[in-house]
């Protein structure tokens, strides 16, 4: 049997990277995920890894590259202030086509806000935060259990797709202690970034491999090679032409499609449908990740005479909108639960397209959203005519 | 058989993009010879570089090179040597990409004493961009962003290399080849941070706008320069931060071998 301990999320992110085979942590001490630098300091020298705290999170990311390149599995940890100024660096992890892990534990902002109190306001953020089109997969936990897990998601689909992926938890999931079942060690699967084959001589680091994703060799290898943030060729040698920079992006960003194909799905919990609906057999889709997707449950146990669904994304982004349209049809409205001021709402809508009335619960002043603030939404939201589908032009299952 | 400095130059990149008159070319070299004369594996060597002219050169070298983003060349540096102490570690930078938007990057890995080679190539201006001033522009030249003369003072990048506690801090000239590949050689031999400064003319922005004449006129005022104080200046022996890393490592590996909590006194 795989031992159950008491932990804190921001420890079992440490222990999910441990697991993953994460050797090199490089990062900044920031509230409310420094318990990830701490417990790193402490773990990775004991494995044979490497601890850095560096002089900002700028240069943070910058060495966490670095160490990725000479072969580490490798991952920082920041909250806000410290994502903003490595939204630079990550860009340059995209170009590069370099694995790592950032992990950020939201907390309220902008800039210091309430340093302490929750928030998810960095979803947007975390999808678009560095500059020019560029892919962006981010898992959002919502217990220290997912915590765990979606550490390990995360660096496997890094190591996958050679590209950074974010882990958006915030202050609440952080800094509280649930159970956790620490898979026997071995017990994982484990994905290691494709390498390359054949002779040094013919290694081409940015020749996509038969799935998009270019092998990758490690400095210090057999394998000599050549990296720049600038656009680049096959070799990865400077490349101004058009032809290029249209290849190079279309790929990078279709990184975030391919992603779908194995990143954790979102989990859909249903009410049992025997009670009363807002409308007759017309449940209520409860959309809501993280720490407020925990309230968005509590709701559904508090009203059990009330059928509603609770869609949790897992993969932010790439947003699972194919599961979410899918969903809809069944649904007579639906009310997205986010501590924020309307982020992922944004998504949702986009994806309801209209056919269904879309209605949301937001909270952005350090606290959480209750489960009676989202349940205000549900009564009210339900009191609202469902559009008309014809009216729209939408055709039923499609998009 | 030994290798000379043209197994480490990528001659198909050739001609470089340096402007007629820059040094870059000339510090290219005595890098290159440098890597020759201690015989560097190319599969063991990383050249990385930030942004701006002298940021360019890894275009033209043949071992493992990787080019970042600006000012933090190091950064990315210091996690290749953290974690591969066993490679030669060279960042390539000028003055805008170390001293002005690398700054901080640059103290700390000096203070940090990772083993680096900074071969930074200081020609007091940002050449790249259309010769705006940097962090080493002298104060009252003239650039295209202080057209009535700077008013700020500059870096002295290796007094700045000293106090921070770099194990290594020289200068030279583009004008002193010899010397040049002489210090370059010292500094990758050795253990911890070294930084070799190189003075080079830049006559097409900081030379032209200053009125210091064209390429001859600024390299023969170069190499006679007053006061400018070139050879190696520092040469201490402190461990370096990977020696420390290593030795953090065993004791870590002590504790946990023998099952005690970290925390337990």
């Amino acid at each position: 049997m795989s031992p159950v301990v008491f932990m804190q999320g921001n420890e079992a992110v440490v222990e999910g990277a441990l697991a993953a085979g994460a050797r090199f942590y490089a990062g900044y001490p920031i509230t409310p995920s420094s318990e990830i630098a701490e417990l790193a300091s402490r773990r990775l020298p004991a494995v044979g890894g490497v601890y850095l705290q560096m002089e900002d999170e700028i240069a943070s990311i910058g060495a966490v590259i670095g160490a990725s390149l000479a072969g580490a599995k490798a991952f920082t940890a920041t909250s806000g202030p410290g994502f903003s100024l490595m939204q630079e660096n990550i860009g340059l992890a995209v170009m590069l086509e370099v694995p790592c892990v950032v992990v950020n534990v939201m907390r309220s902002g902008p800039s210091t806000g309430l340093a302490t109190k929750p928030a998810q306001a960095d979803v947007m953020q975390a999808r678009w935060g560095t500059h020019g089109d560029h892919p962006a997969v981010a898992l959002a936990p919502w217990s220290v259990q997912e915590c765990f897990s979606l550490t390990v998601a995360a660096f496997n689909a890094a190591e996958r797709l050679r590209t950074p992926v974010f882990l958006l938890s915030d202050e609440i999931i952080g800094r509280m202690r649930e159970g956790v079942t620490l898979p026997e060690p071995g017990s994982l699967e484990l994905v290691e970034r494709p390498a390359p084959t054949g002779p040094a001589a013919e290694y081409r680091p940015y020749r996509p491999g038969p799935d998009g994703v270019p092998p990758l060799a490690a400095f210090g290898g057999p394998y000599v090679f050549h990296a720049t943030s600038s656009m680049h060729d096959e070799m990865g040698v400077s490349a101004n032409d058009a032809a290029t920079a249209a290849s190079v992006i279309s790929r990078l960003v279709a990184k975030s499609r391919f992603a779908l194909d194995f990143l954790p799905g979102p989990e859909v919990v249903r009410s049992a449908e025997t009670g009363r609906g807002c409308r007759p057999g017309e449940p209520v889709l409860l959309v809501a990740f993280g720490s407020s997707a925990r309230s968005a449950r509590q709701v559904m146990l508090d009203h059990p005479d009330h059928p509603m669904t609770l869609f949790r994304p897992r993969c932010l982004w790439p947003f699972p909108e194919k599961e979410l349209s899918a969903l809809l049809a069944d649904h007579g409205a639906v009310v997205v639960a986010e501590m924020n001021t309307g982020q992922l709402l944004l998504e949702v809508e986009r994806v309801a397209a209209g056919r269904v009335p879309v209605a949301a619960a937001l909270r952005s002043d350090g606290e959480i959203i209750t489960p009676e603030q989202i349940w205000e939404t549900v009564r009210e939201v339900a009191r609202r005519p469902r559009p008309a589908a014809q009216a729209l032009g939408w055709k039923e299952g499609g998009r | 058989m030994s290798r000379t400095y043209l197994d480490y130059l990528n001659e198909k990149a050739m001609p470089h993009m340096w402007c007629p008159g820059c040094g870059n070319g000339n510090i290219l070299k005595a890098l290159l010879a440098a890597f020759a004369a201690l015989d560097l594996d190319p599969r063991k060597t990383v050249v990385v570089t930030g942004i701006g002219c002298w940021g360019k050169a890894d275009d033209y070298v043949t071992t493992n090179a990787v080019h970042g983003t600006h000012g933090r060349a190091l950064a990315l540096a210091t996690g290749i040597k953290a974690y591969r102490p066993d490679l030669t570690v060279v960042a390539l930078m000028g003055d805008g990409d170390c001293a002005t938007i690398g700054g901080n990057h640059f103290i700390h890995a000096a203070r940090r004493n990772v083993g680096i080679t900074a071969v930074v190539a200081n020609n007091h201006n940002y050449g790249m961009t259309g010769g705006q001033f940097s962090a080493t522009t002298p104060a009252g030249s003239r650039t295209s962003t202080s057209p009535y003369g700077h008013a700020e003072e500059a870096f002295d990048l290796c007094e700045l290399a000293r106090a921070a506690g770099a194990n290594y801090v020289a200068r030279t000239t583009v004008c002193h080849y010899r010397q040049m590949e002489k210090l370059i050689t010292e500094a990758l031999a050795g253990e911890g941070f070294s930084l070799v400064e190189v003075m080079t003319p830049c006559p097409t922005y900081f030379g032209r706008l200053n009125r210091r004449g064209g390429p001859p006129e600024m390299w023969r005022s170069l190499k006679e320069e007053p006061g400018l104080r070139t050879g190696c200046l520092v040469k201490a022996s402190r461990p370096s931060f990977e020696a420390r890393y290593a030795e953090i490592q065993k004791a870590a590996r002590a504790m946990t071998g023998e099952e005690r909590d970290p925390d337990a006194r």
